[in-house]
């Protein structure tokens, strides 16, 4: 795939916007060097060569985010279920151990690379740059990046996605939004996990976890989903189609980045 | 648990600074973090102790400026400071705000000197009182 384009990891280059106080004539550069440039910006870099690759195949990358045990990996089983005999999709799986979830996948007939990350709790943009190297993008009409179960790190790290789905299952309390605020103010979707549970965690209301939502300046849908209902299951594809629909008409997969409203807009690509 | 992967970030991006002007030492490191980066300040400040060591930046000090969230309402015209997970206007207590400041997470000076790196000065150390067992 790499050999399309060069991939030239890690070679970013630095902002300096102020040369005074440097150096003098008789010794090296010395002295106070404004920078200005984000800490992130090799991840940010790597991320955005990813985005090309997507762009270049047109493939749409969703980042799945969500505390363990959410129904990540459920979702993606149902959605397969539902829409994969027409859009051929592919999955990176993140985890610190085991190759349990891409097992799961591919038991569906689908491709999936497992990155176990040890002891990293989140995955980057050089991560998923290696594992796109074992899938062939070509083939691909929607690669699902489901990132390490953690409502904190993964925030942080843009990978090249065009989206993030954060997940908020029904028996984690709907005041998560207003626990883990960076992490919902970088969705671009909200699914409300195992809606089918609803019955039984009476006390997780629905409005309340949207209003927190909100409360972060989010405008982002929030959907009641779960795998194991049908009916349920509707507004994601839909919005999938959507989003499907958005990439090969040209659209601005990225409103949120245009805005500069994701994480770290004021130095991304 | 992310601060270590920010610091060697960081560090990464100090030492092309360093090297883009010809020095070996950096005697200070000034960033700004927003609390909407999700990045926790004391982590990040223990965590540069120990990712600065073998580095450009083994004897420079971290300073870090906290940059305030900080939301701007089209509506009334204004700018709010407010917590980060209420994003809201003071004013009119919509949500629909954009975000001035609160996100950043940003190198913004490096401070080089020619020559030689000293020993570290400024490095923490474990003080009496740990009982982890």
């Amino acid at each position: 795939m790499c050999n399309e384009c060069g991939c030239a990891v890690g070679t970013g280059k630095v902002e300096v916007r102020d040369g005074q106080g440097i150096g003098t004539s008789s010794q090296p550069d010395a002295g106070s060097v404004e920078v200005l440039t984000g800490i992130l910006h090799q991840n940010d870099h790597q991320a955005a060569h990813n985005r090309a690759h997507f762009d270049g195949h047109e493939v749409l990358a969703i980042n799945l985010m969500s505390s363990p045990g959410s129904g990540k990996t459920r979702l993606l089983e149902a959605t397969i279920d539902a829409i994969g005999d027409r859009v051929r999709i592919a999955v990176i799986e993140g985890d610190l151990e085991t190759e349990t979830d891409a097992l799961r996948i591919r038991a569906k007939g689908v491709p999936a690379v497992q990155i176990t990350t040890g002891q990293t709790c989140h995955l980057d943009a050089h991560m998923v740059h290696d594992a796109l190297h074992l899938l062939d993008l070509a083939q691909v009409d929607l690669l699902f990046i489901e990132n390490v179960g953690n409502l904190v790190c993964p925030a942080g790290f843009d990978l090249g996605q065009h989206a993030n789905v954060t997940l908020l299952s029904a028996a984690e309390g709907d005041d998560k939004p207003a626990k883990y605020p960076v992490m919902f103010r970088a969705a671009d979707l909200v699914l409300l996990s195992k809606a089918d549970l609803f019955p039984v965690f009476d006390d997780f209301l629905p409005a309340r976890a949207t209003g927190h939502v909100r409360a972060l300046a989010n405008d982002a849908e929030v959907f009641s989903v779960s795998a194991r209902q049908a009916d349920l299951l509707a507004p994601w594809l839909d919005w999938l189609d959507g989003r499907l629909s958005s990439l090969h008409s040209g659209a601005v997969l990225r409103p949120r980045l245009v805005q500069g409203r994701t994480n770290h807009g004021h130095v991304a690509p | 648990m992310h601060e270590l992967a920010i610091c060697q970030s960081l560090l990464t991006e100090v030492a092309k600074v360093a090297a883009a002007h010809g020095v070996s030492r950096v005697t200070r490191v000034s960033i700004v973090i927003g609390p909407l980066s999700g990045v926790e300040v004391p982590q990040l400040v223990r965590a540069f102790d120990l990712a600065r060591l073998g580095t450009v930046a083994e004897a420079a000090a971290l300073a870090v400026e906290n940059s305030p969230v900080v939301v701007w309402c089209d509506i009334c015209e204004r700018a709010s400071p407010v917590p980060a997970n209420a994003l809201l206007c003071g004013g009119c207590g919509t949500w629909k705000v954009s975000l001035k400041s609160g996100d950043e997470l940003l190198l913004k000076r490096v401070e080089l000197v020619a020559g030689p790196n000293p020993a570290p000065i400024n490095a923490q150390h474990v003080k009496g009182g740990c009982h982890v067992q």
